[in-house]
């Protein structure tokens, strides 16, 4: 065992790319932390329960919150985070930016929106036109995160012009404020109208207005523990890890090929 | 001798000699304090500081919180006053129950005291669902909310500072009055007020101070939305994630104001 940790550790100063091939040497042990987007809370929480039945060492700590907000704490205040998962491509491309990814970030799961209405649908909201109302109590986020972006481009690509109460912290803020009666309507994913359970209802929105969001992963350099993340990028990445979110009603990365897409990150990028 | 002792006096009094590990102790406190300010200082956006001071998102967020802060301070001494006078005054069985109840929101995290506001006067909260049924008033998402979330946390702040000034007033002088027939009433705004005004003016610009601090409950209670519910604190929370300058510059100004309030109160009011 010793031995072992002292073959990666050898192997990590000869080849400087320490995360894959060490992933692959010996059981992984510690603390994980995982900084994930939200919309995730429910499969993570998922993917963590059986990450560690295959990894009695190690430990899993998740930080769920807007991917701006975590992005911004890994880069800005050297948050300690050794996985990186994000809900746009736009976060993922700050954590690149910084120089802060360790190998390229991997799209690992996508999602569609939907209007989250309380059950019953009270206000018969059917179409995102319907959201125009003015009387209606819409929430949404910033468009620095995630479903605040593209809430906008839905909303653009309807052209409808929608003025939100409220912009809250993260998408399951939105969740909460309909959940509990203070909103009337808001647009998440449709993973969070299934993980609200009977407390909510999804409106479908059409496809040909829908965004395909994509959720791309990537550890962190400068991490504690590298090889821990590594090996749990490649439980989120592997067949066991894509049946638990397709449970939880994420699409595959793409729907056409492997499960496995890696995006091209150019050096720069004008955002 | 006879003529060194004044000396000795006067020099005990202007500087105390404090002995060493105490003094180094209560250095190393004020270079904890200033510490973060400092680290503030160090990377404000000196050369674009003009332009986002100017910025239309921030004047608004700016209005908004000193409208809302003066709300929730004059809301705070209204009933506040009162509350203190009972709590100071009138011995009634549970006293010590109603001034926990009356100051738990000090000590409590904000964001409890948010979600609690939430249940009771939420849109679908116990009491709120009737302000809505009944009056058409909404407090999630609008102004009104952000004033309420702020009063229930300044309020104590106001609360326990006029109680305490009221519990060391020299009560002769309002026995006196009452021998000259004066009412109650008339005692409480000729006699009372006045003695206790530094306390008063102290505790409302506590409360003021808390109330232009609060986040967590605002966020939680009244949302977040430009012009209507997002104050200074929520304005920084926000730009901290897409514009770390502005946050900065929006930090400095909440300090600067804070601070100066702080030290024209040790100043004017509370030397005595």
């Amino acid at each position: 065992m010793l031995r072992l940790a002292t073959a990666s550790f050898i192997v990590l100063l000869v080849t400087g790319t320490p995360a894959r091939l060490t992933a692959q040497a010996g059981p992984v042990s510690g603390s994980v932390n995982v900084f994930a987007a939200a919309s995730l809370t429910d499969a993570f929480e998922a993917i963590g329960v059986e990450f560690e039945a295959a990894h009695p060492d190690v430990n899993v700590v998740f930080n769920f919150a807007a991917s701006s907000e975590l992005v911004a704490a890994i880069v800005d205040d050297g948050a300690p985070a050794d996985v990186f998962a994000s809900a746009d491509q736009n976060n993922m491309h700050k954590l690149v930016d910084a120089g802060r990814n360790d190998g390229d970030p991997a799209t690992f799961a996508t999602n569609s929106l939907q209007i989250i209405v309380e059950p019953g649908n009270p206000l018969d909201i059917a179409t995102l036109d319907d959201l125009a109302d003015p009387d209606l109590i819409f929430v949404t986020c910033d468009p620095a995160v995630p479903i605040g972006a593209y809430t906008q481009q839905v909303l653009d690509a309807a052209g409808v012009d929608v003025t939100p109460a409220s912009l809250e912290e993260n998408v399951r803020g939105i969740v909460t404020k309909v959940t509990a009666g203070e909103a009337d309507a808001g647009i998440v994913y449709a993973t969070d109208v299934l993980a609200a359970g009977d407390d909510a209802e999804g409106v479908p929105i059409p496809d040909d207005l829908n965004v395909v969001a994509e959720y791309p992963i990537a550890n962190v350099t400068e991490a504690g523990n590298p090889d821990g993340a590594a090996a749990f990028t490649e439980f989120v990445l592997s067949d066991e890890g894509q049946e638990i979110l397709a449970e939880f009603a994420f699409g595959p990365a793409d729907a056409a090929a492997s499960a496995t897409v890696v995006t091209t990150y150019p050096a720069t990028t004008d955002g | 001798m006879s003529n060194g002792a004044p000396t000795r006096r006067h020099r005990a009094a202007s500087a105390e000699r404090l002995p060493l590990p105490v003094l180094a102790l209560a250095v190393a406190a004020v270079i904890f304090f200033a510490l973060p300010f400092i680290g503030l200082l160090w990377r404000a956006p000196w050369s674009s500081m003009w332009a986002i001071l100017t910025d239309r998102a921030v004047l608004t967020a700016l209005r908004l919180s000193l409208v809302t802060t003066l709300w929730a301070t004059a809301l705070s001494v209204v009933f506040g006053v009162p509350l203190a006078w009972l709590l100071a005054r009138v011995d009634f069985p549970g006293r010590g129950l109603v001034r926990a109840l009356c100051t738990l929101s000090m000590v409590l995290p904000p964001v409890v005291g948010g979600v609690a506001l939430f249940f009771a006067v939420g849109r679908r909260g116990l009491f709120g669902q009737y302000l809505d049924r009944w009056f058409g008033l909404r407090l999630p998402f609008t102004t009104a909310g952000v004033v309420v979330a702020q009063t229930f946390v300044a309020m104590p702040f106001l609360v326990l500072t006029v109680e305490g000034a009221l519990r060391q007033l020299d009560r002769r002088y309002d026995d006196a009055a009452r021998t000259l027939g004066s009412s109650t009433w008339y005692r409480f705004r000729r006699v009372t007020l006045p003695a206790i005004r530094p306390a008063l003016i102290a505790g409302a610009v506590l409360a003021w101070a808390r109330a232009l601090g609060e986040f967590g409950a605002t966020i939680t209670f009244a949302g977040n939305f430009p012009g209507t519910t997002q104050t200074m604190p929520l304005a920084i929370y926000i730009a901290r994630e897409s514009d770390q300058s502005k946050a900065i510059v929006l930090s400095l100004v909440l300090v600067g104001v804070s601070f100066a309030v702080l030290a024209g109160l040790r100043e004017r009011w509370l030397r005595a």
